[in-house]
């Protein structure tokens, strides 16, 4: 049953490493499941939990946050900020009963065209295993 | 309120339209509340199509637009331009990728035009809650620094003098000309270093544009493009320069000694000191941290001997204050200190040299007076040098030093011409690399002058019944090689400075991964940095030979004296701002930016951003616990409004419209001119 099942993801990429990896992907033809959505972002520091807490009630089965490499962010350590305030989702999130596994972070610079098709179809092939967010169907907004 | 939005679905040929059904794309967005007009198009880049939303936005009053096509990093600015012809704030659009990250990626076609739909109506949605934004114009201040003195600093320095700016030209050491000052002869050419560098250092000291400040430090830079604050620091040199003629006398007799940094360590130097009798200034400087004077209260000889009265034992540090306009740095590099490596036995047998070191035996004012000798003062008859030391090596940099095969060569010819043709030189070396104009003539010719090459890394040297052993293995013949020789020298790598991140602290520009600063753009920004107005000059940025260290710096120049010329810069209005009804004066936001953007108001009990200091990087707003920041273009609403129509969440569907026609308009093509494509 579970193989029917294909889930809506959404990620926020920041501007300068992982949207232009994802351009290049494009460019260079690196066919993607067609799950996932982009959001352009700045930088990962602009990501607000909010944003991604919302996207999962909303309908999305998993988030990706992706940005520069640690040392590389264009703003110098937005994405450290980013690393903080996922880690403690990803820590608060099992008490409402949504895996952790919901909301990843990766680090894909702007040359890994490569790295961000694989990352990408990875994560929805990992959201597809874990099946549908039972959470959003009982959760009160 | 109601909006009037146009949406322009792109073919791009048949890059989009090949797998996007762009039609239905556009019939569907026809469809989403407030869009009133929805068009696609072969190419919308190209002129008529802007020429299309032009028209439109005229013709229905259109307040937002929404482009699909390509990537907005490709083609934002170009729709955001034709909006602004049309009298549309240009933030009023918003552009989306359904190319890149739809047609181009996507294989199945029905699924490529529901995510297309999709990226649609999220923008549609989004656009929705822009609002106009203008960008502001601030004034940028006339003068220039320059930071280190080396050829790269004094050509970026030179060139800005040369339009009419004043330049600040700091640096560390008591004279200039970096590394460059310390060299005999320069490849390929073989011209004599102090021939090229001293009209040009000379030009620095009369420069009327040019304010030199040797033996000086930055110590603080406040504020941003346009309008930096540098506190300089300026080191007691314990000789007043305006008196001082440079006579010299006062070097002769002073008692106390130390060796000697300028000559690598090769003989001493005295406790007042200059580096070389070319040195510009050449004012000499006295160590304050030996010196029996200023140390015991003892000796003062120099001020006796001094015949202008130049010497001042009581000379304090003291801190000068610029206001610049932007930053050039030009710091340069560091040779790296091969003691780590034990297998070469440097620091251990006497006759294994850096190369720097190497070119000072190799100077005409060096400790040797330009003789090529051995510790014990003979002549060596058989010398090794060994390439890639520290370069291309995992434990050490893997990066290619890009001088070091050049600069081997250099010293092939120089023992050859100066020791005799009877001398034997070995190169070791992994790849020979001589990719400048005329470097691989001078390669050949090198070759011809009986020079031998052997492929490998050496494994290790040691020392036999007092001569040194190279041990290694010829890799092209296959063979172990074991060869004595007298001399060692041993082509070390360019690093960072020691003091590189430090630097980058204090001028807020970021470094690569080999430790080097971080240009903007690897090929398109060699030398503009992540912080507007700092640019790069020089092998500061990476290791360079001089030719590109120059070329490198006269780009730098250019970037500052083009923002020096205009007079202004124009600020991205896409900054953070904190709404003062909402600020709880937590000040959280304060120590999260990187760029000390956001000042805590006191009075008011609220945080305020410092627009010309925020790169809308959105640090505080992604943390702000109650909302009060928010990135002008990326706020709260708008991003909402951006994950509820990814997830095709907009409930409030209308009816499919009549009025007005969404038609697709006729637009003339002139088949005779080629269309401009993305
Ligand atoms: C052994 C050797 C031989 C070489 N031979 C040749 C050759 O024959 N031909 C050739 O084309 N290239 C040669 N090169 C390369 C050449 O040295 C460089 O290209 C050139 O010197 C780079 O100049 P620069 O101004 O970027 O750096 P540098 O020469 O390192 O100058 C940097 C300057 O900045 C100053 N500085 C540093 N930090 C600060 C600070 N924080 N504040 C103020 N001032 C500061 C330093 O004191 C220095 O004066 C050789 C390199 C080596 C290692
Ligand atoms: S006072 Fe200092 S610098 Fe002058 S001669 Fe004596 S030791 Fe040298
Ligand atoms: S957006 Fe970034 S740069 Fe601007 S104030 Fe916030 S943290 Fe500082
Ligand atoms: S800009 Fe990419 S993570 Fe900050």
């Amino acid at each position: 049953m579970s193989q029917e099942f294909e889930p809506t993801i959404l990620a926020f990429v920041c501007n300068w490493c992982t949207y232009t990896a994802a351009d290049l992907a494009g460019t260079s033809r690196m066919v993607q499941q067609p799950n996932l959505r982009l959001v352009r972002m700045m930088c990962t520091g602009m990501v607000d939990p909010k944003y991604i807490v919302k996207s999962l009630l909303s309908g999305a089965d998993g988030v990706l946050v992706s940005g520069c490499h640690p040392g590389d962010c264009h703003y110098i350590n937005g994405n450290y900020k980013a690393r903080r305030r996922v880690k403690l989702l990803n820590e608060i999130l099992p008490q409402f009963g949504i895996e952790k596994e919901r909301v990843k972070l990766t680090w894909v610079g702007a040359s890994e065209g490569n790295e961000f098709a694989a990352t990408v179809n990875n994560f929805i092939n990992e959201i597809r295993e874990l099946g549908p967010m039972e959470a959003r169907s009982m959760a009160v907004v | 309120m109601a909006r009037k939005i146009g949406v322009y679905v792109c073919h791009c040929g048949s890059n989009i339209a090949g797998k996007v059904d762009c039609a239905n794309v556009a019939e569907f967005a026809g469809n989403i509340k407030d869009v009133v007009v929805s068009r696609d198009y072969q190419f919308m880049c190209s002129d008529p199509g802007q020429e299309m939303i032009i028209r439109d936005i005229r013709q229905y009053g259109l307040d937002r637009v929404v482009v699909a096509s390509c990537s907005p990093r490709l083609h934002e600015k170009t729709f955001q331009k034709a909006c602004a012809r049309a009298g549309l704030n240009p933030y009023l659009m918003q552009h989306c990728c359904i190319r890149e990250h739809c047609s181009w990626t996507t294989a199945d076609p029905d699924e490529a035009t529901a995510k297309a739909r999709h990226i649609v109506e999220a923008a549609v949605e989004r656009v929705g809650e822009h609002g106009e934004l203008f960008s502001r114009e601030v004034e940028v201040l006339p003068d220039v620094m320059v930071v280190g003195a080396g050829i790269a600093g004094i050509q970026a320095a030179l060139d800005i003098a040369k339009s009419g700016h004043t330049v600040h030209l700091v640096e560390q050491s008591p004279s200039i000309g970096g590394h460059m000052a310390q060299f005999d002869k320069t490849f390929p050419t073989l011209d004599c270093a102090a021939c090229i560098s001293t009209p040009k250092m000379v030009a620095v000291s009369q420069e009327p544009n040019i304010n030199l400040l040797t033996w000086s430090e930055v110590e603080e830079v406040t504020g941003f493009v346009g309008n930096y604050t540098v506190t300089v620091l300026r080191k007691p040199r314990y000789v007043n320069e305006t008196v001082c003629t440079g006579c010299g006398a006062c070097l002769e007799k002073c008692p106390t000694k130390a060796i000697s940094e300028f000559n690598e360590g090769l003989g001493k130097r005295k406790a007042i000191y200059r580096n070389s009798p070319q040195a510009v200034p050449n004012t000499p400087v006295i160590d304050g941290t030996i010196c029996k004077k200023i140390t015991k209260d003892k000796c003062g000889i120099c001020a006796t001997i001094c015949p202008t009265g130049a010497i001042d034992y009581e000379m304090k540090e003291r801190r000068e204050v610029f206001h610049v306009g932007s930053i050039v740095l030009a710091t340069g590099y560091d040779a790296m200190d091969p003691t780590p490596l034990r297998e070469y036995g440097f620091g251990k047998y006497d006759n294994v040299y850096t190369a720097l070191q190497f070119e000072r035996l190799n100077n005409a004012v060096g400790p040797t007076e330009g003789r090529i000798v051995l510790k014990n003062g003979e002549k060596p008859e058989s010398v090794a040098i060994i390439h890639c030391v520290g370069s291309r090596d995992k434990n050490y940099h893997e990066y290619c030093s890009r001088t070091c095969c050049m600069y081997a060569l250099k010293y092939d010819h120089l023992i050859k011409d100066k020791v005799g043709h009877d001398t034997k030189v070995y190169n070791f070396y992994i790849d020979m690399r001589c990719f400048g104009k005329g470097y691989e003539e001078f390669y050949k010719r090198v070759q011809e002058e009986g020079v031998t090459f052997i492929r490998g890394r050496p494994s290790e040297i040691v020392q036999e019944d007092g001569r040194l052993v190279v041990v290694g293995e010829d890799t092209l013949l296959g063979m172990n090689v074991r060869l004595p020789v007298d001399m060692v020298i041993l082509c070390t790598a360019m690093e960072p400075r020691k003091d590189v991140t430090e630097v980058a602290r204090v001028f807020g520009v970021a470094q690569g991964q080999d430790g080097f600063f971080l240009e903007e753009h690897p090929k398109l920004g060699p030398v503009s940095t992540a912080t507007d107005g700092v640019f790069l000059a020089g092998t500061c940025q990476g290791p360079k030979d001089i030719p590109d260290a120059v070329s490198h710096a006269s780009g730098g120049a250019a970037q500052a004296i083009a923002l020096a010329a205009k007079g202004t810069v124009s600020i991205s209005p896409t900054t953070s701002w904190i709404n003062p009804d909402v600020c709880v004066g937590c000040q959280v936001c304060v120590g999260l930016c990187a760029y000390s953007a956001i000042e805590f108001d006191e009075r008011r009990n609220i945080a305020v951003i410092n627009e010309a200091m925020c790169k809308g990087c959105g640090s505080c707003a992604g943390y702000c616990p109650s909302g009060a920041a928010q990135i002008k273009h990326f706020k709260e609403t708008q991003i909402f409004n951006e994950i509820d129509g990814l997830l095709g969440m907009i409930p409030d569907w209308r009816p499919p419209m009549e009025e007005p026609d969404a038609e697709p308009v006729r637009i003339p093509v002139q088949t005779d001119q080629p269309e401009k494509r993305a």
